[in-house]
């Protein structure tokens, strides 16, 4: 097989509007274009399958069969870069923010980039979190310069919609009903032993783990926290991340 | 160069939604095997249940995602990758396919196939060598399930995989399901083909279920879905060949429409039945 054979025989897989390519035979001399199609059918419908089980919410929002024709569209136009189908779709809620036939679901990329983020801690490295009764013992002299090494499995998740309602909804974590309250909504995504857990986050909350994360000094995120939301309280957010396990270390 | 070394007996692909029920109890499973790519995360409940698996059973690294039939360099980057799961995970046996899944930088998911020419066959060759070097360990080449064929290929597939083995020292994964497949799909005779299979190198079997459907002039198709029990002609295929050959590693394959666990373990069982019988019949 040249180069060349092989490149038309993986283009003809991924666009079915591409003929079958030259050179394949079947021993009755059919056309094998079912023959190649069953190729390309398990292409699509691995890859479809990959998706489903990293967005089930999404899934479940928008319906299995509309679910595997935006899937479709996104393999086509996106296929997988690396055999690491476990990272396979990280750019999937990017695609959808601008995909016309869900613009009427606005919230659908935030439950989507969620969905993603408990994926990557579902992954992440395992390590013991720092212990919550830590944070008493800090001597609060020096609290204002003190930074923190983050869980590998943490991260926030922030939507200007009820997103994270919307995905417990969506997953069978809390039941199905209306949502009297259509606010944004940020989470806390975080894997402290083998569970993934999704803990909603008070107004602020986000912006001062998201600089806890990225290595600024609790003084400094403590001042973020603020300008964002007056009434940010430090120790319950402090104390509601250690209890987390958003931490591993501190600096 | 460490050999393949699976326990002569029966293995089960696992599935994580068996991890409970095969955790609770003692199993009359050999071994395990695992799709790299699945233990490939740095952590974990797929390395919290693989490690606890290690324990007590010997364990199969079975990659889907090398391309060892690709006409472009391997992936340096997914070697590693492999390498990190083997020394995690010290594994009786590390196998791959005859098959290409990876194009440029597009990874295509499935095991397509390649023609069987002079050209792919030292292709074939010198990325098992880079393979079983970087590893430091013999790897299993699996034959394929295929669909269709190619009007330039000038070798026949067991002799490709004779020659493969020859020239590289690799073991061969014997997968009975892909032969009853092929043989279907190409209108060749399997018991035929298993006759020329160079058995001596069969380190692993692979058994499994199909589906059917037809192609373009009405023909009987096969299609390799693992999704149902191991068919009986397959079980007679396999059968024959144990009679022959004695008993060589089993594993039952069953990755889409996973049942629970206990009818898994049923195909293990009659497989291994059939494993006791053949290594009975040897010893008197």
């Amino acid at each position: 097989m040249s180069l060349a054979t092989q490149s038309e025989f993986a283009a003809a897989l991924i666009d079915p509007a591409l003929a079958v390519p030259d050179g394949l035979t079947a021993w009755n001399g059919s056309r094998p274009a079912r023959r190649f199609g069953v190729y390309r059918s398990n292409v699509t419908i691995g890859l479809i399958g990959a998706l489903s089980s990293r967005f089930p919410a999404a899934e479940r929002i928008v319906g299995e069969e509309f679910f595997a024709a935006m899937a479709r569209e996104f393999i086509r136009l996106h296929p997988p870069r690396s055999p690491l189908l476990l990272a396979y779709g990280d750019d999937f809620a990017d695609f959808i923010e601008s995909f016309e036939p869900t613009r009427e679901i606005p919230y659908l990329p935030d439950v989507m980039r969620l969905e993603a983020l408990r994926g990557r801690a579902y992954h992440a490295a395992d390590t013991v979190p720092l212990d919550a009764a830590l944070v008493a013992t800090i001597e609060p002299a020096g609290l204002a310069e003190l930074t923190l090494v983050p869980h590998p499995s943490a991260s926030v998740a922030r939507s200007a919609y009820p997103a994270i309602t919307i995905w417990a909804m969506n997953t069978g974590e809390i039941e199905l009903a209306d949502i009297d309250d259509w606010t944004g909504e940020d989470a806390l995504v975080i894997r402290p032993q083998m569970i993934v857990e999704v803990h909603r986050l008070p107004p602020g909350g986000a912006t001062f783990l998201e600089e806890l994360f990225s290595g600024t000094a609790l003084g400094e995120a403590y001042e973020r926290a603020l300008a964002e939301a007056a009434y940010f309280d430090l120790s319950a957010n402090l104390a509601g991340a250690f209890t987390a396990g958003a931490f591993m270390a501190i600096r | 160069m460490k050999p393949s070394e699976l326990p002569r007996r029966a293995g089960v692909g696992f599935k994580p939604e068996h991890f409970t029920a095969i955790n609770g109890a003692t199993q009359p499973i050999s071994f395990f095997e695992v799709h790299a790519e699945n233990y490939m995360g740095d952590g974990g409940p797929p390395h919290a249940q693989l490690r606890k698996l290690r324990e007590d059973y010997a364990v199969s690294i079975h990659g889907v995602g090398l391309s060892i039939g690709s006409m472009q360099p391997l992936d340096q980057d997914h070697l590693v990758r492999l390498k990190i799961v083997c020394d995690r995970y010290e594994p009786e046996s590390f196998s791959e396919h005859l098959a290409w899944s990876t194009h440029d930088t597009t990874f295509l998911n499935d095991l397509l196939p390649l023609p069987y020419t002079e050209a792919t066959l030292a292709q074939v060759c010198a990325h098992i060598d880079q393979v079983q070097t970087i590893l430091g360990r013999q790897m299993l080449l699996e034959n394929p399930a295929t669909y269709l064929l190619f009007e330039e290929s000038t070798i026949e597939e067991t002799e490709f995989l004779a020659e493969v083995a020859r020239r590289t020292g690799c073991g061969l994964l014997l997968d009975v399901n892909n032969v009853f497949v092929a043989a279907t799909n190409h209108q060749m005779d399997a018991r035929a083909y298993l006759g020329r299979f160079p058995v001596q190198w069969v380190r692993e079997i692979h058994l499994s279920g199909h589906s059917e459907t037809i192609d373009d002039a009405g023909a009987p198709l096969l299609i390799d879905s693992h999704d149902t029990p191991v068919k009986d002609p397959v079980w007679a295929l396999y059968e024959e060949l144990i009679g022959r050959t004695g008993p060589i590693p089993s594993l039952v394959e069953w990755d889409n429409d996973v049942p629970e666990w206990p009818v898994l373990r049923a195909e293990a069982e009659a497989a291994d039945a059939i494993l006791k019988r053949a290594a009975a019949r040897r010893a008197a």
